[in-house]
């Protein structure tokens, strides 16, 4: 077990390292210089700037001080704002997406296993059609469109929430809703399919056969074992509702991580990109790391000493 | 009562002959009619494609019918909502919405399946190569791949667009960057399965080569699980060009594409909703319409699976 961890462990180091190295040279040979702008520069003061950001130095040191900064999360001072480090932004802005972000993880899996279990149940009659034609619509409709949509429906029309406002737990119910759309639906066809693998296993009609209630057998025997591929999936989930974040934070107004990416990605500001890129990828490689030890508990079946590892 | 006409012929014993009761009388069905004929009874599937080539249509021509240009700004006539003249509307520049939407799905609908081709191609080159050589061939193709898929895919297209500036080429070549993975790991997972095979051997003892072997035997026989994910990732493409154009690092002006189209509404939404109704209305009938050809492939070429 220890060694299978240090192993990914390990893993996880070489592709940050990889990441942080690919990231420094892609914004090297990025276009446009965070220092251009309508206000022409005075190449004196050009100079100073270009010093004062250590952008001048040759690019194998500036490449080994980032390296060495990175590691200890420092890196460096915002472009665009003045006075700012990358990581201020990040702490300052995360805190919102975290939230949104473990409400609408919440609200797939709740939602996504219901729906699915309530499908598998049903399998092959009315309520089945139905919670699989919303899950087909809901895997067809973009994030960016869902919020629109929620936006212009309960915020335009119906007045419930307000449009963009980001002070209380009501104002992230359509965020996060928005959010969830996509893996909800990719949740809910994972759980009725193998919730229906499941149900026609031998285990479970030996239950039956045993007399227990259709309950039990149901949501203790069934439901347990059915829930595996669903705990696979986290690793993709957490990403998708990272990446998501980017635009429902942009819609909503939220002032979370997604948002100073995007806005960061505007305003050329090469050092908050790097960062942000690097603190994303860092979360989601653990987070990743944490649902597959999850598994290996979760399914004993599954040995995480074996060779390649839970895969 | 009369006496039925029997003779002593009617007494004797049916000639059997085993040979002609071992005939096979129906048609011989090969994979692709079977699997055909399992698509056919599909409905949802059926519609599916009647909406795609609808669209391909109106992609090819729907913006000549209108008579109406994508990118002449009318500012005399902006925000007009739909009627006789625009029968979309018009959005803030006075362009004509219909046009506009017909114009986006060319461009869309390009981007989603040269991006969903390229990968397939990428994938299937190197799925197949690290499957039927192993070994370590295989242990570093796979782990390069590994270390690539560890990145958030949205992230790297994101990052690499920013680097290679807007443009329609630009991000289908960010988007294959990455997205040629899934394929790689599902060709050389079925070509993993077949390789042992007794055709397989069979060939290889009548001295095929690795490359006949491969191209001629192997990739063929996995081209069901490629059909099936190459129909799941072009609406995966044609979703991150919308989000990538919505957030400005998409197609630059003034070509339009739904993700665009999307984005410029969203500043009008409350006056005029229309505007974001059509390319919205449009992105999700397309990844729908692919997403449900995709299932009802998947059901008719893997028969096991459906439930």
């Amino acid at each position: 077990m220890a060694k299978y961890i240090m192993k990914r462990i390990a893993y996880i180091l070489l592709s940050l390292y990889l990441i942080i190295t690919a990231t420094f040279f892609l914004m090297q040979a990025a276009p446009g210089s965070p220092f251009a702008s309508e206000r022409k520069m005075t190449p004196a003061l050009e100079k100073q700037m270009e010093e004062a950001y250590g952008l001048n130095d040759p690019i194998h040191e500036q490449y080994i001080d980032y390296l060495v900064n990175a590691i200890t999360f420092d890196f460096g001072p915002s472009f665009k704002y003045v006075g700012q480090d990358v990581m201020d932004i990040i702490l300052r802005s995360f805190p919102y997406s975290i939230v949104l972000g473990l409400e609408a993880i919440f609200i797939a899996l709740g939602l996504g296993v219901l729906f699915g279990v309530f499908a598998a149940l049903k399998h092959n009659r009315f309520g089945d059609y139905t919670a699989m034609v919303i899950a087909v619509l809901g895997i067809s409709v973009p994030s960016f469109i869902m919020a629109t949509i929620l936006q212009y429906i309960f915020a335009i029309q119906l007045d419930l929430f307000s449009v963009a406002r980001m002070e209380s737990f009501w104002d992230t119910i359509l965020p996060a809703l928005a959010l969830a759309t996509t893996p909800l639906a990719f949740i809910a066809r994972l759980m009725r399919s193998s919730m229906l693998d499941v149900l026609s296993s031998d285990y479970i009609k030996t239950a039956k056969s045993k007399g227990m209630s259709q309950r039990i057998v149901t949501y203790k025997h069934g439901l347990r074992n059915a829930m595996l591929p669903v705990i696979s999936y986290m690793g993709p989930l957490v990403a998708g509702i990272l990446t998501g974040s980017f635009v429902i934070e942009k819609i909503f107004g939220i002032p979370g991580l997604g948002s100073e990416f995007v806005t960061s990605i505007t305003n050329r500001d090469y050092t908050v990109i790097m960062g942000t890129t690097v603190f994303y990828s860092v979360l989601l490689l653990i987070s990743i790391l944490i649902v597959d030890l999850i598994y290996g508990i979760v399914d004993p079946r599954i040995k995480i000493n074996a060779k390649g590892g839970g895969k | 009562m009369a006496q039925p006409n029997l003779t002593s012929a009617d007494f004797e014993p049916l000639h059997i002959d085993h040979a002609e009761s071992e005939k096979i009388v129906g048609e011989s069905t090969s994979y692709w009619k079977d699997a055909w004929r399992r698509f056919r009874k599909n409905k949802l599937a059926l519609t599916g494609i009647t909406i795609l080539l609808l669209l391909g249509f109106m992609a090819i021509f729907g913006a000549d019918i209108s008579g109406e240009d994508y990118r002449t700004n009318d500012l005399m006539s902006t925000n007009i909502a739909p009627s006789a003249d625009h029968w979309f509307g018009t959005d803030t520049l006075g362009r004509d919405i219909f046009a506009r939407t017909w114009d986006g799905a060319r461009i869309s609908l390009f981007i989603g399946l040269t991006a969903a081709f390229l990968d397939i191609i990428i994938g299937i080159i190197w799925g197949a190569v690290s499957g039927y050589f192993g070994g370590r061939v295989d242990e570093y193709m796979m782990r390069f791949a590994d270390i690539l898929s560890g990145l958030p895919y949205l992230l790297v297209v994101i990052l690499l667009m920013v680097v290679m500036g807007e443009g329609i080429w630009t991000m289908i070549i960010a988007m294959v960057v990455t997205g040629w993975i899934n394929m790689a790991r599902i060709v050389r997972g079925q070509v993993m399965q077949l390789r042992s095979e007794e055709y397989v051997l069979a060939s290889r003892s009548l001295g095929a080569s690795s490359s006949r072997l491969l191209f001629k035997h192997l990739v063929p026989n996995t081209l069901g699980p490629i059909l099936v994910t190459l129909t799941l990732t072009v609406p995966n493409a044609i979703f991150t060009e919308a989000f990538l154009s919505f957030l400005g690092l998409g197609v630059p002006m003034p070509d339009p594409s739904w993700g665009v189209m999307t984005s410029e509404a969203l500043g009008a939404l409350q006056y005029y909703p229309y505007q974001l109704f059509f390319p919205a209305f449009f992105i999700c009938l397309t990844m729908l319409a692919f997403n449900v050809i995709g299932d009802g492939l998947r059901d008719a070429l893997d028969p096991k699976e459906r439930k």
